[in-house]
């Protein structure tokens, strides 16, 4: 009996197996669907998603939109996936991409569709800034939408530390360190700064490169026509060496936003991060903050942009043009960037809809000189981009300026951008 | 012997799908890993062009590498001192048969039942050291208001790298003799790393105490006594009768430490980051960063390979003796 009842189990699970196969195979339905991936799952990322979801969903009634996300920091995890995705010949309808040099990760010609088409017929290259138009263009085609514009180049400081001790926000590097002197003399920090995360300190760098290389000179840097062995990049690095030595000194154990509870609390008084700090603070309901350029850096842009790209093959085409479109539209960049607590990266947003800070950033938007980020995946490929970071998360604790300055223009030779 | 034969057509059928499976999904993706480490693969669709030991000799020129490097040997010794000295000593004190030994060996247990990424969230805001301006935080703060202030230290953030100073007596004779290698910052003790190690041996010396305990119970009481008896006394007995026949238990345990200290990466991750100066950062994070960040697939899988085969000069040796233990028996 007992005999008979094992070869009933096996061949139970022999089936069970083929059904498993089979459904595998099957895959869901075809349907009048759109699949968006990103790494949005929480506050007011996901709450601006979900604003263009809702206008999407007015004008294209009947399409079921498939949110997939995947969270984790900056999308580590997400890209893992999506390589994955596009590889296997499964790709999303369209995924969220940071506007400039990241699209080479994805091989753009093999699984992107470019885009040109739809930025003539939908005017984009009128409404979209020059200096961000060249940005978007990888091998001669536009590969994304932007939807938003981030600024990495701000200062933002605690306006009743400055008050307190009669200062103002600095300018240049030597107002910095006058000011960061006398905030130290307070026993206040003067610079707070977390790099647990390992990219932050190649944040910070690179708004020190811009300050003191130009637009035009950091550009270079990432093209290949200026070299890294410059003494200008020499200069740059012993700036941020002394910059360092104001900082908060259990800054590796910190997350750029745990350090700027330092500055929400009155201990710290600077800050250089990026503009999703404005977001932060107001989800903090802090509102003792002030902005100002990063010193040297005022009439230069620092940009970052979340865009979305579209895979080849999609399954949805003519639902995924429609998204496309939305997200570069008035509507859909005015629905979505108030929330995210960004700017449009259209020119022509409608300013009331936003808070002091971003009204300020988005007039400057409009007038600045545009450099791309290259600790947010703008200005470099990620295999360099990568290895930047890695060598100022060295530099900001160990200061070695000839290393460090060797191994920047080493990375940028295997590149292929320097001789 | 036709039911023994059905029996075995059975069994084989029965195995044959994890077989399969454990063929392709475990050893044909290391012998991919490795194929892929040989590549030129950098980017989202391969490159299998051929580029030979290119990507291990690149390696072993990265800065961050060889900290890892570092940090991994480190962390491993330490780790495995600390939670085997701890191990045992939790063991023996247990064996003592006090009351409520239940209840005790519990609450060590319990630790190893939490995930590392927990341990190391909890341990970060424990041991995260405050600044001179804010003021001293959790364990350091513990440390100033019992007065033993001047312990005080920068934990996890502590850049410090302990290695012999080529300058010292020491260094200028390596040098001599042509060891100036040796003193190489890579050549060194991460002092970030004891924080590290600090909150993986609270996590996992419970467990080697259990370990232990089991040993202990295995000893049967008539050798002790029978030692007494020959005028051993307490300490002499440890020395001479238990700690010899405790050996296998040592040995199972850095077996399996061992390998999880070389894998460590979770409790890195949730606690420190890769550290200042890559103090406290270790191969998987790198691995992980390079692969998944950087797109480049052969530098990682190259990276996948070392890490395999350090847990196989740890592990494989010990399958050998107890495959052979086995045949004996």
């Amino acid at each position: 009996m007992s005999r008979y009842y094992r070869w009933l189990v096996l061949i139970g699970l022999v089936v069970l197996a083929i059904a498993l196969v089979t459904a595998c195979a099957t895959g869901p339905a075809k349907t009048n669907k759109l699949e968006m991936f990103s790494w949005w799952t929480a506050g007011g990322e996901a709450d601006g998603l979900n604003a263009m979801y809702d206008i999407y969903k007015k004008q294209y009634p009947g399409v079921e939109i498939i949110n997939a996300t995947v969270a984790g920091g900056a999308g580590t995890n997400a890209k893992a996936v999506l390589a994955t995705r596009l590889t296997g010949g499964d790709p999303p309808d369209s995924f969220q991409l940071h506007a400039g040099l990241e699209v080479e990760k994805y091989d753009p010609e093999k699984y992107l569709q470019p885009l040109d088409a739809l930025y003539t017929s939908e005017g984009w290259e009128k409404v979209f800034p020059k200096d961000l138009l060249t940005l978007l263009k990888y091998k001669d085609h536009y590969w994304g939408v932007p939807v938003n514009i981030h600024r990495a180049n701000v200062l933002w400081y605690n306006k009743k530390v400055f008050e307190d001790n009669k200062l103002t926000p600095p300018t240049t590097w030597d107002e910095f360190f006058k000011v960061a002197d006398a905030l130290k003399a307070k026993n206040i920090v003067p610079l707070v700064i977390g790099t647990k995360e390992g990219w932050e300190a190649g944040h910070t760098f690179e708004t020190i490169l811009i300050s003191t290389l130009g637009a035009e000179g950091y550009r270079g840097l990432w093209t290949g026509k200026v070299q890294w062995t410059d003494p200008k990049v020499t200069q740059a690095l012993e700036t941020f060496k002394k910059v360092m030595t104001y900082a908060n000194t259990d800054y590796s154990a910190l997350t750029w936003d745990a350090a700027a509870q330092y500055l929400v609390d009155g201990k710290g008084a600077m800050h250089i991060m990026g503009d999703w700090t404005d977001g932060w603070f107001t989800s903090k309901k802090y509102t003792g903050y002030g902005w100002a350029p990063v010193p040297g850096t005022k009439g230069i842009f620092d940009a970052l942009s979340d865009s979305f790209a579209a895979a080849k093959n999609p399954k949805n085409q003519e639902n995924l043009t429609n998204w496309l479109k939305l997200a570069g539209s008035k509507a859909g960049q005015e629905a979505f960037n108030p929330k995210k607590g960004s700017i449009c990266a259209r020119t022509d947003c409608d300013p009331k809809l936003f808070n002091a800070y971003l009204q300020s950033a988005m007039t400057d938007w409009s007038k600045d000189a545009i450099v791309p980020s290259v600790a947010h995946g703008a200005a470099a490929v990620e295999k360099w981009a990568t290895v930047y970071k890695d060598i100022l998360n060295t530099f900001a604790t160990k200061g070695d300026v000839a290393a460090a300055q060797k191994d920047l223009q080493k990375a940028c030779v295997d590149n292929g951008m320097c001789k | 012997m036709h039911r023994l034969n059905s029996d075995r057509i059975l069994s084989l059928l029965l195995i044959t799908p994890s077989l399969i499976a454990i063929a392709i999904f475990v050893y044909g993706f290391i012998g991919f890993t490795a194929f892929s480490s040989f590549t030129k693969w950098s980017s989202l669709t391969p490159d299998f062009t051929w580029v030979g030991w290119l990507n291990y000799e690149r390696l072993f020129q990265i800065d961050r590498f060889l900290c890892d490097l570092r940090n991994t040997v480190t962390f491993t010794g330490l780790f495995l001192i600390a939670t085997i000295a701890l191990g045992f000593f939790l063991a023996v004190l247990l064996d003592q048969r006090i009351k409520g030994e239940g209840i005790f060996r519990s609450i060590f247990l319990f630790p190893m039942a939490i995930s590392f990424i927990v341990t190391g969230v909890v341990w970060r805001w424990l041991l995260n050291p405050g600044t001179i301006q804010t003021g001293s935080s959790g364990v350091n703060l513990l440390l100033e208001r019992v007065g033993l202030g001047f312990l005080r230290w920068g934990w996890f953030t502590d850049p410090t790298i302990w290695h012999i100073p080529p300058e010292s007596g020491l260094g200028q004779f390596l040098a001599q003799i042509g060891l100036s290698g040796l003193t190489s910052p890579y050549v060194g003790i991460s002092l970030a790393m004891i924080s590290v190690v600090i909150a993986a041996t609270w996590q996992m010396s419970g467990y080697t105490m259990a370990m232990y305990l089991a040993g202990l119970r295995g000893i049967p009481e008539e050798l002790r006594e029978a030692a007494r008896v020959d005028g051993a006394s307490e300490i002499q007995i440890y020395q001479h009768i238990i700690i010899p026949l405790l050996r296998p238990i040592t040995l199972s345990a850095v077996i399996v430490l061992g390998h999880i200290s070389l894998k460590i990466f979770d409790l890195v991750v949730s606690m420190t980051g890769p550290g200042p100066a890559f103090a406290t950062d270790v191969p998987a994070f790198f691995m992980w960063d390079t692969t998944f960040r950087g797109n480049n697939f052969a530098q990682g899988a190259a990276i996948a390979t070392i890490l395999l085969a350090t847990v196989a000069i740890l592990v494989v040796p010990y399958l050998v003796n107890q495959m052979r233990t086995e045949a004996e028996l």
